[in-house]
């Protein structure tokens, strides 16, 4: 996973190498471990939903859909060009496994909540997983949605935040520092888990406890490390969105070998 | 097939057409933004509380969580006033409906100036510029609540995304039980072969009293109902200005971004002729609905001195 991330960014030269390899464990423990879903039939009605909200993370969406058989492998590399199904930023239709175009942020918590009120309406039992960026959570719609989830009772959407401590600019607590983050989710009426976000055996913990929590959804803070692997990429702000020169892309793929 | 006699608002038309397609076997959920009573949204949300979901005042959530209800199959309804939707929350059509083209119907009321004494805050005279910019969206503004019901019927029949603006007063019904709505299509209200009026939501029916005026000077003007703003009837265009040699359209909103700039591009494409354009082109005011009318200069004695202008110019 972590060598498709550097590899397609260094190729297109371009995207979001940080973000995206703060996810991996959260997405393999997603895609492997938890979620009902099958690569041959994207569109099964009863599949459990992932919605990528930070849609910048395509590079780790893209990995994982390969990995898991979506796509195969060998169409990383189109990542970002003319013609490629592997969009700069997740978009609906264009990639199979892709529920929800994102890119512009704050958007997905709202889209899971419909998901999940549509699978209530129509008797079905599939879940419904999102994952945030934590400057991400700078956008008033995600507060938006978080209130109406609650007010809902949506207790089959689960909602994860890749709490990296990286926005765009730099450090999330130098921008808008969103803690104290568990009580805030927790005075919107969520069901709060943290987890050590590269543990995956502690991951896939919280995503099965989500699963037994009724009358309220459940938000999962993962605590994470922007750059997760590269060296040089680990909580430098620099990478949120720069790729790496064919040099760091050497260097990189020796480091995760 | 002019005026019934009777005065209606469009945003009647809501809840009564949804609660019927409901009972008909479409498969409709409502989003509310807390302005249930005023759209009429709220009469279906009575009948079907468990298929209406209510998120406060909180419009950007209501879009991206219709677009969710949509994409998981249902026809989703979100409604609220013209200011706010698409006002408040463009890039959650943009991203969330658009783009992806879900089958999201944005029904905003309160449209236009006439929404009167709210004042500028609550007047949408930009709404349909930034809808009409959506690539693949339908945008249709009906004229009287016999239309807003078929074109709400339409919306939840056809799919793909769709904004329907309807109005807060009552206003004279131009059309009868016998008038069928049909999407992209303009409606020759009038026939005339003097000049055209193109005209949109409340401002067929002013057109249509200006075209009387007209008459009684030997002026035979066409009125031409332009419901449909996008998918464009750039076919009735073309016929007005090579059937009648001059064009004038009217309507509540700015006069460019919407039923002017898409009649002027059509015209001018296909076949120029002198063109006029009667908009509004700065912030409204507080007023009773028809006094606005008349101070902006949308009287029938107004629009058709503007249509006296432009018939010089041929």
């Amino acid at each position: 996973m972590r060598r498709h991330i550097v590899t397609m960014t260094a190729a297109a030269n371009s995207g979001h190498p940080g973000g995206s390899l703060s996810c991996v464990e959260i997405l393999v423990a997603l895609y492997f471990r938890v979620m009902r879903h099958n690569p041959r039939d994207p569109a099964w009605p009863d599949r459990d939903r992932f919605i990528m909200s930070k849609g910048h993370a395509s590079p780790a969406q893209y990995a994982v859909l390969a990995e898991a058989g979506y796509l195969p492998a060998e169409e990383l590399p189109t990542f970002r060009r003319l013609g490629s199904r592997l969009q700069g930023h997740v978009t609906a239709g264009k990639t199979p496994g892709v529920e929800m175009s994102a890119g512009s942020l704050g958007m997905g918590l709202s889209y899971g909540i419909g998901q999940a009120l549509a699978a209530r309406l129509d008797g079905r039992d599939y879940r419904t997983y999102v994952l945030l960026g934590d400057g991400e959570l700078d956008e008033g719609q995600v507060w938006e949605a978080a209130m109406a989830a609650a007010y809902h009772k949506v207790d089959t959407l689960t909602a994860i935040v890749d709490r990296n401590g990286i926005q765009n600019d730099g450090f999330v607590k130098d921008i808008l520092d969103t803690e104290p983050l568990a009580e805030k989710w927790r005075a919107f009426g969520w069901h709060v888990l943290e987890v050590d976000g590269h543990n995956l055996a502690a991951v896939i913990e919280a995503l099965e406890a989500a699963r037994r929590v009724t009358g309220r959804p459940t938000v999962i803070i993962a605590r994470t490390v922007k750059g997760k692997g590269v060296s040089f990429m680990e909580n430098n702000p620099a990478f949120h969105g720069k790729a790496p020169t064919p040099e760091q892309l050497e260097q990189a793929l020796q480091e995760l070998a | 097939m002019t005026t019934t006699g009777t005065a209606a608002a469009t945003r009647e038309a809501l809840g009564p057409t949804l609660v019927r397609l409901y009972q008909e076997g479409l498969d409709i959920v409502v989003v509310d933004a807390d302005l249930g009573v005023s759209t009429t949204a709220r009469e279906f949300g009575a009948r079907y509380p468990e298929r209406f979901f209510t998120v406060g005042v909180a419009e950007q959530n209501m879009v991206s969580l219709a677009a969710g209800l949509a994409a998981a199959g249902k026809i989703a309804f979100a409604s609220t006033f013209a200011v706010f939707m698409p006002g408040r929350c463009f890039d959650q059509i943009r991203m969330s409906v658009a783009q992806p083209g879900l089958n999201v119907k944005l029904v905003a009321s309160h449209g236009g100036f006439t929404t009167g004494e709210d004042g500028a805050s609550a007047q949408a005279i930009e709404d349909l510029a930034l809808v009409c910019a959506l690539p693949g969206f339908h945008v249709v503004v009906p004229a009287d609540v016999v239309e807003a019901a078929q074109a709400i019927e339409a919306a939840a029949r056809t799919p793909g995304p769709f904004y329907i603006r309807t109005g807060r007063p009552k206003v004279p019904v131009v059309y009868d039980e016998s008038y069928r709505f049909q999407l992209g299509k303009a409606h020759v209200i009038r026939p005339g072969t003097d000049l055209t009026i193109l005209a949109s939501g409340v401002m067929v029916y002013q057109a249509l009293r200006a075209a009387d005026l007209l008459a009684a000077e030997g002026v035979q003007a066409r009125v031409v109902n332009v419901a449909t703003l996008r998918p464009f009837d750039a076919d009735a265009v073309e016929a007005a200005a090579r059937e009648t040699g001059a064009i004038l359209t009217v309507e509540e909103h700015q006069a460019h971004g919407a039923l002017s700039s898409l009649a002027a591009q059509a015209a001018a494409e296909r076949f120029p002729v002198p063109m006029r354009f009667l908009g509004l082109d700065r912030y409204g005011e507080s007023g009773k609905w028809d006094e606005l009318l008349d101070h902006f200069g949308f009287s029938p004695p107004a629009i058709a001195a503007a249509a006296r202008e432009l018939l010089a110019r041929k």
